[in-house]
């Protein structure tokens, strides 16, 4: 969909932003361009809609080449959002939103009925439609600034560090919803973040840049933290790239091992036999539906006929399917026993995940 | 006491209401001597401060030109245009021309200046071409400072017409003039009453046209940044 081939950009006082990029950004995928300050990504992201002219090489925009359309007719093309927005202090959020509607000519009613479309999609309450944006809050005022990029439905979004302005919190609620209005929408983004965590949140594929525009590696975000291509690029990763991973992965992606489990009927010395054959010195009591009655060390039990009739302990935190092989890890780390207890969306007992599953994970 | 006296007896005088010599004409000429300078003043000022702003090329020199206006008396600049060009009115529109340039100027580069980049990136990131840029964003942005430099002007050309009765032409500062050169006390006062009078409408006209042209959205902005501003130096 965008396609840079051996793009440079020098700029008149001799610094080299962007060095001989070549790059493919495909259609309906998130690519985030990451890197230290310095590292040409907003520089690259701004040659897509000509805010900077490339110094030398050749850019392909929807098979057409950027560098031969006239700029303000490719950028009506392209959605653009930046930080905190850029939203015109003078026009309410309807006016804001339908700017490129109106720069094309459409009809008042039809720009207006586009506009309370776009607020619903990206999560606005129609109550601020007239307000103007010194009147909303910074999640809002981003909020405007995506639908303003949306409205005239480019196939391409340009993001120049669009949650950089607003807390954490609401960083991350606005990541979420972009994830969810991108599932929605299928449009080819190009993401400019410094926050390698935002990078790995939102992209399809990750472009790691180095000082002067120099491109480390262009991988998917599981490739890139398994197979780091050199030590700068491990570097910039982190020293938690491990837990990153696990971040990546859900529950349901892993086999759960069934755990030495015994029915509320079985007997301690039942559990004895099972704990000895898991190689293990405590067991799982399910009931007859496979809901979880607790767990128990073997010699807690003593002599009891029938466990379900004790009182055994239940684990501080479960794991579900959809939940990352990092919150596993956490609930591992969380149990006496060193293990994550998996239960169905019933909250039948469907076994435990284990250390040994997760080193073999991030071993593959 | 005596002259207060003096200046109502001069104002219930039926002869101050009748005639080319009475208030209601000498207020007409006035206005029209400051009207006519504001017009030619915002013909000039205003393209030249919107481009300069726009482009950003030649702002330092085009507000330090237009400065020199400023420091030099708007009286002398009377009296050399008049040596020069003679009596009548292009004289005096010119000298106040020159005075009322620099304030719509300056205000107007710095407005257009003083826009948001990120606002005007978003403006031509969205494929605006210069002019719309100009006409959708920085102008609107910059209204309230450019009519703030509109006010300025035309409350200083307001005074400052008076001094157009010197080389004999009309308006309130008539009064003045002949008042004091017949030690008219009265009518002195009265002239000066009338253009501190008409000043002051001429601001609030001004001020009510500003609220029709400022956007809501930058005139609620300014007043909750200048109502945070008393909060902190209250709180100080």
């Amino acid at each position: 969909m965008i396609t840079f081939e051996q793009v440079t950009k020098r700029f008149p006082d001799g610094t080299t932003a962007v060095t001989e990029l070549d790059l493919d950004v495909p259609e309906g995928e998130v690519v985030v361009l990451v890197g230290p300050s310095g590292c040409g990504k907003t520089t690259t992201l701004r040659m897509v809609n000509r805010m900077v002219e490339p110094t030398s090489g050749r850019l392909f925009v929807d098979g057409r080449d950027a560098l031969r359309i006239a700029p303000h007719e490719l950028r009506r093309g392209i959605g653009y959002v930046i930080q905190a927005g850029g939203l015109f202090p003078h026009r309410t959020v309807t006016d804001n939103i339908t700017t490129v509607p109106r720069l094309l000519g459409w009809e008042r009613e039809r720009a207006t009925r586009r506009a309370r479309e776009l607020m619903e999609l990206v999560g606005l309450d129609a109550v601020v439609a007239d307000r103007y944006p010194h009147q909303l809050s910074g999640g809002q005022q981003q909020r405007v600034g995506v639908a303003r990029a949306l409205a005239v439905d480019p196939p391409i979004l340009l993001m120049d560090e669009p949650f950089g302005a607003v807390d954490p919190i609401v960083r991350a609620r606005l990541q979420q919803e972009m994830l969810r209005l991108q599932a929605e929408v299928r449009k080819t983004i190009v993401f400019v973040t410094h926050d390698i965590d935002e990078a790995i949140a939102m992209g399809d594929r990750i472009a790691i840049l180095n000082v002067g525009g120099v491109l480390e590696q262009f991988a998917t975000p599981a490739e890139l933290l398994a197979k780091p291509a050199n030590a700068f690029v491990a570097d910039f990763l982190g020293e938690e790239r491990g837990l990153k991973r696990l971040s990546l992965r859900k529950v349901s992606e892993v086999t759960a091992d069934p755990g030495p489990v015994v029915g509320a009927d079985a007997s301690a010395a039942d559990a004895g036999r099972v704990a000895a054959e898991h190689g293990t010195d405590w067991v799982v009591v399910v009931d007859d539906d496979r809901h979880l009655v607790g767990w128990a060390t073997v010699d807690e039990l003593g002599d009891a006929a029938r466990l379900g009739e004790l009182d055994l302990q239940q684990p501080r935190l479960f794991v579900y399917a959809e939940n990352s092989l990092r919150a596993a890890l956490n609930a591992m780390v969380s149990s006496r026993v060193g293990v994550a207890v998996r239960l169905g969306p019933q909250g039948t007992y469907e076994g435990v995940v284990t250390h040994e599953i997760l080193s073999a994970e991030l071993l593959r | 006491m005596e002259v207060f006296a003096d200046v109502v007896a001069w104002f219930t005088d039926p002869a101050q209401w009748d005639g080319s010599n009475s208030v209601p004409a000498r207020l007409v000429e006035h206005l029209g001597y400051a009207a006519a300078s504001t017009l030619v003043a915002i013909m000039i000022a205003l393209p030249i401060g919107l481009w300069v702003g726009h482009t950003g090329r030649g702002g330092a020199l085009a507000v330090n030109v237009a400065n020199v206006g400023r420091a030099v008396p708007s009286f002398g600049v009377i009296i050399l245009v008049v040596v020069l060009a003679g009596i009548g009115f292009l004289p005096v529109l010119i000298a106040l021309v020159a005075f009322a340039i620099p304030p719509i100027l300056t205000n107007t580069y710095t407005g257009v200046r003083g826009v948001d980049a990120t606002v005007r990136d978003a403006a031509e990131g969205m494929g605006m071409r210069g002019w719309q840029v100009l006409r959708h964003v920085e102008i609107p942005v910059a209204m309230p400072l450019i009519m703030a430099g509109v006010r300025t002007s035309s409350v200083q050309v307001v005074a400052t017409a008076t001094l157009a009765a010197f080389p004999g032409l009309g308006g309130l500062g008539r009064y003045i003039v002949n008042g004091l050169a017949v030690q008219n006390y009265a009518q002195v006062v009265a002239g000066a009453l009338l253009v501190a009078l008409l000043a002051l409408a001429v601001e609030a006209v001004l001020a009510a046209i500003q609220r029709l042209v400022v956007s809501e959205g930058l005139a609620r902005a300014n007043a909750d940044a200048a109502a945070e501003a008393r909060m902190t130096s209250t709180a100080a």
